[in-house]
């Protein structure tokens, strides 16, 4: 997997999208995506094509060239191996998404790749594995496991509905704020309120569910910032969002 | 040796079976009273035990691997409840064994939930184990599916003759570099279906990207064409019917076949292997077909990605009202995200009459984002099943649920047709 001479198109852009496409990365969707990653994705290429906008989806997987004029950044959750697996290739890319996101690049990074743009994991046992350092935040290996359904609440994007499922928990430093304050689950950790982080215009959290189909004012936010940096301006035409309501509302009633 | 406890354990079930409760109360009696009752009836068997185990296709595989040692004239004992707990087999055992404590069978077959499996080969060291794959499911209960690999790798650990494994699944197959003592034979796919099955790391991003497996297969899925298949063991190909439905039951009867060789040692009549597996029947909620109005009504359990998408591509939307009816108990799991892991643009074309379930909205969130159309949504199960079966009269019909959603809806259905009792 590693002759891949660079990122694969997954989806070719329609022939001409009225007002414009974006490009949105995936990142190692192969190793990253276990618990419906792929939904974040699907939520801005559909809200950008219910506009009129293009979406053109690409993938970074290990060994691929980095691609140049991305919009947005997706990067998902995995299993311990997964991260072994990308350990190599996430350094060797980390300049250019440190750059990415200095420059105010959106970016949504769920669970494992939230905890591996932090400075660092220190596992159970001690050994500490070396994050890219771009979010101010460390995580620490647990030995409970933080499972469950999880409603936060924030002044940007309002309640915030998901699933958590990690070991490691994040703690976060001086330089990034908390995407918001849990009300049920655990959320970063167990001992803080904290869920998720806000960097620039990275979004980062430990939800998933999909995160994106449950919050469209995250998937909006994402959509926003990237086609104003692209095209300068965004036509937000109302879509109807009465189903994820409903979603949301059944969701919150639900256990633990 | 004291008959007391399988007495007692006997009454309880035969008690418990006259309440119509749970059916593994009876094992928990005997168990408590009798720790050693389990290891001790099935340790006498000539053939030993078999156990099976993975994420999908656990229980009509063991339906299959049964009814192909049926069919080679053994007496097989297995749980056939589905009740793939520990104490689900000891209450099994408990209806068959005599007042000593004796079964009466050449071997067992038994269906067990991955977790409970470590805790019974602990207890029952098996003589083969059958290993079907590792996929996405009930990661809020195991956390992560390499943990899931884990548990298996211990089944294969303490299976003392065979183990047989799914050589297309990587974290299935890697266990064989961990078993020492037991022989490994393997089942596999002929490389032009390898996409048909994806295993875990090809549910997403470039398809077929592990190279095609070099391991020597005992039995070898070669081909599908709706109603037959055909399979190739020791360099013979043979071509048969099949009345299982879902193309994902075919893979896993390629597993049963090799473990039933395996089993049978060289002695196999390959000829009636084939007459039973054509013989097998679904297991209940795995594409089983009841009638509604005089037309076909079609279950179909889902639980998981990989089995919900092979679900899809097993049966012919064409002409067929659906309805999608999606539960978050613990037994379904709570977790929505899987949802989001499946393509659905298999029902665009018709759309779905009927989302229902305690997570209908995530359900019905999840079609639109495909561009499927959502007739109505009704979280009330009942309620969504009389609407679903009153709108779409004159037409063949295909309910897929969750397990907790499908034994809601086989108990309203039971109200309305016949019903097989699955105690």
């Amino acid at each position: 997997m590693t002759d891949a001479p660079s990122a694969s198109h997954l989806s070719e852009a329609p022939a001409d999208p009225a007002k414009g496409t974006l490009r949105i990365l995936q990142l190692y969707p192969r190793e990253m995506n276990i618990y419906g990653d792929y939904g974040n994705v699907l939520v801005l290429k559909q809200r950008l094509a219910w506009r009129g906008y293009g979406a053109e989806i690409l993938e970074h997987n290990a060994g691929d060239a980095f691609p140049a004029d991305i919009d947005v950044i997706i990067g998902g959750g995995g299993q311990d191996s997964g991260q072994v697996v990308i350990q190599d290739d996430l350094q060797s890319i980390a300049p250019r998404l440190r750059e990415l996101a200095e420059d105010g690049t959106p970016m949504l990074l769920i669970c494992g790749l939230y905890q591996l743009f932090g400075r660092e994991f220190r596992t159970h046992d001690g050994t500490v594995i070396p994050g890219i350092g771009v979010l101010d935040l460390e995580t620490r290996g647990g030995t409970e496991r933080l499972i469950g359904n999880v409603v936060a609440t924030s002044e940007e994007f309002g309640d915030i509905h998901g699933y958590e499922n990690h070991s490691g928990q994040t703690f976060l430093g001086e330089g990034v704020r908390p995407l918001a304050t849990v009300v049920k689950g655990a959320g970063n950790n167990a001992e803080d309120e904290h869920e998720g982080a806000r960097y620039r215009n990275i979004v980062a959290s430990y939800l998933h569910g999909s995160l994106l189909p449950k919050n469209p004012a995250i998937a909006d936010f994402l959509l926003r910032t990237a086609a104003e940096r692209r095209f300068g301006s965004f036509d937000a035409d109302g879509l109807d969002d009465s189903l994820a309501d409903l979603a949301r509302r059944h969701a919150a009633e639900r256990p633990r | 040796m004291n008959p007391l406890p399988v007495l007692v354990g006997k009454a309880v079930r035969i008690a418990s079976r006259l309440r119509g409760g749970g059916s593994a109360l009876p094992g928990l009696v005997v168990e408590r009273l009798d720790p050693g009752f389990m290891a001790r009836a099935l340790s006498t068997l000539p053939r030993g035990v078999v156990v099976v185990s993975g994420t999908n296709g656990k229980t009509t595989t063991t339906k299959m691997v049964v009814e192909l040692l049926e069919g080679q004239g053994l007496k097989v004992f297995t749980n056939r409840t589905g009740s793939n707990f520990t104490r689900g087999v000891a209450a099994a055992l408990l209806g068959e064994v005599d007042w000593r404590g004796r079964l009466t069978a050449d071997v067992a077959v038994l269906e067990l939930d991955e977790a409970h499996a470590v805790h019974f080969v602990k207890l029952v060291p098996p003589r083969f184990s059958l290993l079907l794959n590792v996929l996405r499911d009930q990661l809020d209960r195991f956390g992560e599916i390499d943990a899931t690999t884990r548990l298996l790798e211990r089944i294969a650990l303490a299976t003392t003759g065979t183990v047989v494994l799914n050589r297309e699944d990587p974290r299935v197959a890697g266990i064989a570099s961990s078993v020492t003592t037991a022989d490994v034979v393997y089942f596999g796919l002929d490389a032009s279906l390898r996409s048909t099955f994806p295993n875990d790391d090809e549910l997403r991003g470039a398809a077929g990207t592990a190279p095609a497996s070099a391991l020597p297969a005992d039995v070898v899925l070669r081909s599908v064409d709706g109603k037959s298949a055909e399979f190739e063991a020791d360099g013979t190909v043979t071509r048969t019917d099949l009345r299982l439905r879902g193309v994902y039951n075919i893979f896993n009867a390629a597993a049963a076949l090799a473990a039933a060789r395996t089993v049978m040692a060289g002695t196999a009549d390959d000829d009636r292997l084939y007459a039973s597996l054509a013989a097998v029947e679904p297991a209940f909620g795995r594409g089983e077909s009841l009638v509604v109005d005089g037309l076909p009504l079609e279950l179909v359990l889902v639980k998981n990605p990989s089995g919900f998408r092979l679900g899809l591509k097993s049966f012919d939307p064409a002409g067929c009202a659906t309805m999608i009816a999606i539960n978050d108990n613990y037994a379904d799991g709570r977790d929505m995200s899987w949802l989001w892991d499946v393509d659905f643009d298999s029902l665009g074309l018709g759309g779905v009459e009927m989302v229902s379930g305690v997570r209908a909205y995530d359900m019905a969130l999840r079609l639109k984002y495909d561009d499927v159309r959502v007739g109505a949504v009704e979280t009330d199960i009942p309620d969504g099943l009389k609407q679903f079966i009153g709108g779409s009269a004159g037409h063949p019909k295909r309910i897929f649920c969750t397990y907790t959603a499908m034994l809601a809806v086989r108990r309203e259905l039971s109200k309305i047709t016949k019903v097989e009792v699955v105690s």
